[in-house]
């Protein structure tokens, strides 16, 4: 019977007679959903049955300002929060890059960087965006703290298996248009809950001719579409990435045989199958309150078709038939697990290269990690950044959720790298658009929204020429 | 875990879709260490506009993919604190539904139609043994997992469940180990 990649991984992690607990290689821990798992252990006397296969870090809380001491941490509750999580994981015997490692960052960015997540492997984390690391062939998803509590206590799940869906793209993506604006598209024709009880693989020549990042970008967001987990076939761009020394401790010393075998056979079949047209994707922008309310940044802001529709309008503050192109912002923040990654930087950088941010326009760049930081830094991207009047600011989850000092005040208009664009999520009354580094960086110096694939690249060029 | 049998009393309704575990409890509040007080929070910033009116019942009635977005527990956490016991609803976001399970709230899919009668009805009685959820005028069953069923019928401890069985995980991991193939990454060995 021929298998799906979902198949082959489930089958390989299923433990027992009756096969209903599912084991976890990887645990990934940060400092939001875990303290309450902890005390649970504690308060039942249980300990982490595999220390070597949890990793923690601190990103959702921490300041962006440089700071490098958790002690340091001004805000009360954030600092008691981090400095929990140093405690609980001293006291358990958990690895942790906390505030001021050369290796913390936000925990979907350090996990593949550190060549943790590898194909074929079952990765869970307390946080919805652990999809993210189905980009290298793994079964990743989101879990709360109860269930957080129970793979520190035993290493397993209890889980029924999902429903397989495959999202096969046609044709190849066109010029300017990024792995964003794909998987926005995507939620926008399948709706945010369009893949519920469904883990997604995503498959296609326009998904095999992306980058690794790039993929990445694509797994992540598959929980805003509603999926439990996103994944990609592992192939030779996966391997290579994987391998790339020096900077993936946790690699194995060759690619493994098993690897070659995780791909679904050619005859799988899935439960659902969706077609998506690459070719037909445009830069895109959300102009509503969830990732699928979006349009092409060519056109305008839709009518409102429902009750909830019209709530968004009120909210975003905008008319309908008002072009995108027309929508002025206040604040542009280029990071987030979605779009934190050197590449994303690399990208948004090449559109900043001698120019500068808007008046009136405050940007911010946040890497993703630490080392994203110090492999910009090496690159002068921070240079690049600061000459145009970006912010460049240190590594975490930043804007993305505003659980730390980094917030929009309401009713400030803010394009945004990051993956949800729920009302309040970036600050209370703040309008969130969602769009690829590539647009928020054009964004910021027009000081409204423009349509990458007329920016002329390189203004010295343009001036030379 | 509390156990559950039948839940009965008044509905409140929320008539919205899609909505998300910011609304719920917006990130401010994920803050706090600790598992219990975070009703007060529940739908903080929309329980600020004008004409927002949700009463303390033992059920709440909402629109379609209830729970979507983040994967905080603080979501059912505080839905919990405020009083609610069973949420309905004609879907749910998955990890939320997960969640909820996890701590004895009790999510229950009925048709649209079903959720508009109960809405409408003001009451209803939510049968759990007997997966029925029974309102003045109608009655519709829903499904839901019978391991999950029996764990909330008993209030059992899910933790405790599978530790019971550490003797088919160690077997699990050693077959792993002795199978010879890459045994994968150690966070514990990272230089």
């Amino acid at each position: 019977m021929p298998k799906t990649l979902l198949d082959k991984i489930w089958e390989r992690h299923q433990v027992g007679a009756d096969g209903s607990l599912l084991y976890i290689d990887l645990h990934l821990v940060h400092e939001v959903t875990s303290p309450q798992a902890f005390d649970g252990l504690r308060m039942h006397g249980r300990t982490v049955r595999r220390p070597d296969r949890t990793l923690a870090t601190a990103d959702h809380n921490v300041p962006t300002d440089g700071t490098t001491t958790t002690a340091r941490i001004r805000d009360e509750l954030s600092r008691v929060q981090v400095q929990t999580l140093e405690r609980n994981c001293a006291e358990f015997g958990i690895p942790l890059y906390s505030l001021g490692s050369p290796r913390q960052g936000i925990v979907h960015v350090i996990g593949p960087e550190l060549g943790l997540t590898q194909p074929g492997m079952t990765i869970v984390c307390g946080d919805s965006h652990t999809a993210t690391h189905g980009a290298l062939g793994a079964l990743a998803f989101g879990i709360g703290t109860s269930e957080v509590e129970h793979v520190l206590a035993t290493q397993c799940l209890v889980q029924s298996k999902p429903k397989s869906m495959r999202i096969r793209y046609e044709g190849a993506l066109g010029f300017g248009v990024t792995a964003k604006d794909l998987i926005l598209a995507t939620i926008g024709q399948i709706g945010v809950d369009g893949a519920v009880g469904h883990v997604v693989e995503y498959a296609g020549t326009a998904i095999e001719s992306l980058s690794m990042e790039q993929r990445m970008t694509v797994c992540n967001m598959t929980i805003e579409g509603g999926g439990r987990a996103g994944m990609i076939a592992p192939d030779e761009t996966t391997f290579e990435w994987i391998m790339s020394p020096p900077t993936r401790p946790a690699a194995p010393p060759a690619v493994p045989d098993e690897w070659h075998e995780l791909r679904s056979d050619p005859d799988a079949t899935f439960d659902r199958e969706v077609v998506v047209d690459a070719a037909a994707v445009s830069p895109m922008v959300t102009w509503g309150t969830n990732p699928g309310m979006v349009v092409s940044v060519d056109g305008a802001v839709p009518a409102p078709s429902s009750e909830q529709d019209e709530r968004a309008l009120h909210y975003m503050g905008l008319e309908a038939g008002t072009p995108i192109e027309q929508l002025r912002l206040d604040r542009v923040f280029i990071g987030s697990c979605t779009n934190g990654r050197i590449g994303d930087l690399r990208a948004a950088a090449s559109v900043a290269r001698g120019r500068r941010v808007a008046d009136g326009v405050y940007a911010m760049v946040v890497p993703g990690s630490a080392q994203v930081k110090a492999q910009a830094e090496a690159e002068g991207l921070d240079e690049i950044f600061r000459a145009a009047g970006f912010d460049w600011r240190g590594a975490g989850c930043s804007m993305c959720l505003g659980m730390n000092p980094d917030i929009a005040a309401s009713g400030e208009r803010v394009a945004s790298t990051s993956n949800r664009n729920f009302e309040g999520r970036q600050g209370r009354g703040a309008r969130s658009h969602l769009v690829s580094p590539q647009m928020a960086a054009a964004a910021a110096i027009a000081g409204h929204f423009v349509d990458i694939r007329s920016w002329d690249l390189d203004p010295q060029q343009e001036a030379a020429a | 875990m509390r156990a559950i049998e039948t839940i009965t009393g008044r509905v409140s309704v929320l008539d919205r879709d899609d909505i998300d575990t910011d609304q719920i409890i917006p990130k401010q509040f994920l803050k706090r260490v600790e598992r219990t007080g975070f009703g007060e929070f529940l739908f903080y910033d929309w329980a600020r506009e004008p004409g927002w009116e949700l009463p303390k019942n033992p059920v709440l009635v909402a629109g379609r993919n209830f729970g979507c977005g983040s994967s905080r527990e603080h979501a059912p956490w505080a839905l919990e604190d405020y009083g609610f016991q069973a949420i309905i609803a004609p879907s749910f976001a998955d990890i939320f539904r997960n969640n909820c399970t996890k701590i004895g709230l009790l999510p229950v899919q009925l048709s649209a139609e079903a959720c508009r009668a109960i809405a409408e009805a003001g009451e209803c009685q939510v049968d759990l043994a007997g997966q029925e959820v029974r309102w003045p005028g109608g009655a519709e069953a829903f499904a839901i997992d019978p391991d999950t069923k029996q764990r909330l019928l008993n209030g059992l401890d899910e933790i405790g469940l599978t530790l019971a069985q550490s003797d088919a995980i160690a077997a699990y991991e050693a077959a792993r180990e002795q199978s010879g193939g890459w045994a994968g990454p150690q966070t514990t060995a990272l230089a």
